[in-house]
């Protein structure tokens, strides 16, 4: 194998993703002013195909700065999640070189066994690839929880708690407040922000900057600090998929590493 | 076998009910309310009130929906299965095992509704569910219901002799319903010989119906199962070894029934001890079966490296369901298979001269052994480390306990033996409980498997999932004797067929060779 086909840039590619790069980092502005609300962007209408890159060299599971996981606080609030529900959470796994941590959002799978076993059709890929669930559809029979090699979906056994004011909340999937009893929910990309152009709320609350939101079509990804050109990012370093071999294709991808880049030594 | 006899003491049932039934039905109703209650409770406050959470998301509820569909098999079998072979035998068990069917399938379809989270949405399913085939859960929507319709008709034609039977026979003095009851569900059936012909082709077409219906309903209940990538679920050998299984717990379920009903009806007359001996063979061939699954299943399972599954088989095997799982292998499959086989190795009952081999003071012994073992901890007597005399010490009392256990049990052998029915009726309660306790072991293990690095926790059951349990079967036990004490519980114009088949003018039957053979006395 000559490696992957994108490893090589060509100059034409360079300068469409230098092109792409600048579009991206003018993005949030240019979201903000032309889409005013998520509600406003007519669902189906889109030409982003939303991924992930989590560069786990950078995850050092916020030890380094003695937190609890940031990324699963920034989700929690973002979400006004109920006490002790993650739709991202971070687990610490041990490979030949040692302890390393992996955030695990949803995979965003492009063939994803919860959207095929749901009964109800609560379970949807929105036009951007993301795999929503449909609250007011769910009637609760936890077949996607069964069904997903991952872990990320969770159920609300009672009645969630909601903040206050969490009643006005239009309720929509794509930012699904008020919580419901007896459904499902997971992890959905933070569809309500990216529309605006916004990172997700655990990218964006990493303070090691190690999550990315990247598109698929423009080939770009971001952490908000950096803009990087997606296919090279994912095949320089290296990056996989988690349980890729499930033929689940997920949009998810993890740059190996230990957390080296704040010195972190695999091991510790 | 005698037609007008049967006639009579059934009507008689349905005219008077015994003594017990009104105290029965009440028993059972008030164990079901109680179950209705505490699903109320879950209804208000959610599934919370269960021991489920996100890693284990299913329980007793799918538990008892695999078992409930299960059982259910045993109407195909016994009525489909055999009166296509021409199995003659089978005509006085039919009407039972059709009303297990319908019965077993209504209550496994109410599990379904309890195991809801949002049981209001529940006609989403028909609302979205039609452009989902994808979905193994509207596959069990289809084929349940398909089969419930099916056996409900299958259930009811064959009845329509026997209800205007009991419209006739029934007095004036009878209470109106009933009577209006069954008027209007006998359609004016006068057993006019183009009738009869009707319904004996509508019988052998349902018939042939419904095996493939049946068959099908277990299959895609595993399917919900096997199409995810959950290790222990993901295997091709689900639909057979749940269709297999259901056939299995479903004789094992018309056994216990026909036991039953012949104590408490005093059928014995027409419910022999030859029914229950052709049965218990049928039941030794798919116990046999079901090991056979069981080894290879497992098998194939513990022969690869993969570590997820040597996870799983490391908590059935040894791990945290190991008990439950060897009591399920020795008590709910080997040991019934001894018990059917045991009344036909007449060697064995040579046991009985043994001197030592006396059940009543071996069973005295090891009571008493047991009772001084419970005794020591309830006074906190402790175990080995104690200065105390070895013979107070409980743990080492186990061992005389286990022997003496060992004892009874070979000294029970020439007591079953003289008792096939007793013997083929503690191994259907021991592979009705088995069965159950597979479905456990099906449902919750492959769960409890952590898929990615998480805390694994267990499932504990609350009162709320043991109270729907008790209800659930409560009401299975009431719905199946209110039947029996509204309808016939045997098939009056089967059995009266078969018997003048044997003396009367031979017409026109497929079977008919067996059906003189058979009523000849």
């Amino acid at each position: 194998m000559s490696g992957s086909p994108r490893a090589r840039i060509t100059r034409r590619q360079l300068i469409s993703a230098v092109a792409a790069a600048g579009a991206t980092a003018a993005l949030p502005v240019l979201a903000l002013r032309s889409r005013p609300s998520a509600a406003a962007t007519p669902a189906g209408r889109t030409n982003r195909q939303w991924a992930m890159v989590i560069d786990l060299r950078k995850c050092e599971g916020c030890t380094t700065i003695n937190k609890s996981p940031q990324c699963v606080a920034a989700c929690q609030k973002t979400h006004h999640l109920p006490e002790g529900q993650q739709w991202i959470r971070v687990v610490s796994e041990q490979d030949e070189r040692g302890t390393f941590f992996r955030p695990i959002p949803c995979m965003q799978c492009e063939n994803a066994p919860c959207v095929a076993v749901c009964p109800v059709g609560a379970n949807f890929h929105d036009a951007a690839g993301v795999v929503l669930v449909n609250q007011d559809r769910c009637i609760g029979c936890r077949l996607c929880m069964a069904a997903c090699p991952y872990d990320v979906r969770v159920f609300n056994w009672t009645q969630p708690a909601n903040p206050p004011g969490a009643a006005l909340a239009t309720y929509s999937p794509e930012f699904p407040l008020p919580h419901r009893k007896g459904t499902v929910s997971k992890c959905m990309l933070c569809a309500h922000r990216t529309a605006h152009g916004e990172l997700p709320a655990c990218a964006s609350g990493c303070p090691m900057k190690a999550i990315y939101l990247g598109d698929l079509v423009s080939d770009v990804a971001t952490n908000g600090d950096e803009v990087v050109q997606l296919s090279a990012f994912l095949s320089e370093n290296h990056a996989t998929r988690y349980k890729n071999e499930l033929g689940t294709h997920p949009r998810v991808y993890y740059i190996p590493g230990h957390g080296e880049a704040f010195g972190r030594r695999a091991g510790s | 076998m005698n037609e007008a006899p049967l006639d009579a003491h059934l009507i008689g049932i349905v005219r008077r009910p015994p003594r017990w039934y009104p105290l029965a039905v009440m028993l059972l109703a008030a164990v079901a309310a109680w179950g209705v209650y505490a699903w109320t409770v879950q209804y208000r406050i959610g599934l919370g009130v269960t021991g489920l959470h996100n890693r284990v998301p299913w329980g007793f509820y799918i538990i008892n929906f695999v078992f409930l569909i299960g059982i259910s098999h045993a109407g195909t079998l016994v009525s489909a299965i055999l009166r296509i072979t021409g199995a003659e035998w089978r005509r006085p068990i039919t009407r039972m095992a059709e009303v297990i069917t319908v019965v077993a399938l209504m209550t496994g379809a109410a599990m379904v509704v309890v195991d809801m989270g949002r049981p209001d949405r529940l006609l989403n399913v028909v609302r979205y569910g039609f452009g989902r085939l994808s979905s193994p859960i509207i596959w069990d929507v289809l084929s349940v219901s398909t089969y419930l319709m099916g056996s409900l008709i299958y259930l009811y034609i064959p009845l329509i002799p026997d209800l205007a039977l009991l419209y006739q026979r029934l007095g004036p003095d009878a209470p109106r319903w009933q009577r209006w009851l069954y008027r209007v569900l006998a359609m004016g059936w006068q057993g006019t010989p183009r009738q009869r012909a009707r319904l004996e082709r509508v019988l052998a077409i349902m018939a042939v119906l419904i095996i493939p219906i049946a068959v099908s309903v277990h299959t895609v209940v595993s399917f919900v199962f096997s199409m995810t990538l959950r290790v222990g679920w993901h295997s091709s050998i689900f639909g057979p070894y749940f269709v297999v299984g259901a056939i299995f717990s479903g004789i094992a379920g018309i056994i216990l029934a026909m036991a039953v009903f012949r104590r408490i009806y005093r059928l014995h007359a027409w419910i022999t001890d030859d029914h229950f001996r052709k049965l218990g063979w049928l039941l030794l061939a798919l116990n046999l079966i079901y090991l056979y699954f069981t080894f290879s299943e497992y098998l194939t399972i513990g022969y690869q490296p993969d570590e997820a599954e040597a996870v799983l088989l490391q908590l059935l095997f040894s791990g945290a369901y190991g008990r439950l799982f060897w009591l399920m292998v020795i008590g709910g499959l080997v040991t019934p298979a001894l018990l059917i086989v045991l009344p036909s190795v007449p060697s064995l009952r040579r046991l009985a001269a043994v001197p030592v081999l006396r059940p009543v003071p071996v069973a005295l012994a090891a009571a008493s052994v047991a009772g001084s073992i419970f005794l020591f901890r309830l006074l906190g007597i402790p175990g080995p480390t104690a200065a105390l005399p070895i013979w107070l010490n409980w743990e080492f009392l186990q061992w005389p306990l286990l022997g003496l256990a060992a004892v009874l049990v070979i000294s029970l052998i020439p007591i079953l033996q003289a008792r096939p029915v007793t013997s083929l009726v503690i191994a259907s309660i021991l592979i009705t409980v088995g069965m159950w306790l597979k479905r456990y072991l099906i449902v919750v293990p492959s769960l409890a498997v952590a898929q990615t690095p998480i805390e694994a926790i267990g499932y504990r059951p609350t009162w709320v999932e043991w109270s729907i349990l008790a209800g659930t079967f409560a009401g299975f036990a009431l719905l199946y004797l209110v039947f029996s004490r509204v309808f016939p519980i045997i098939s009056l114009w089967e059995v009266r067929e078969a018997h003048e088949a044997g003396t009367a003018e031979p017409s026109g039957g497929r079977d008919r060779p067996l059906r003189a053979a058979e009523a000849a006395p």
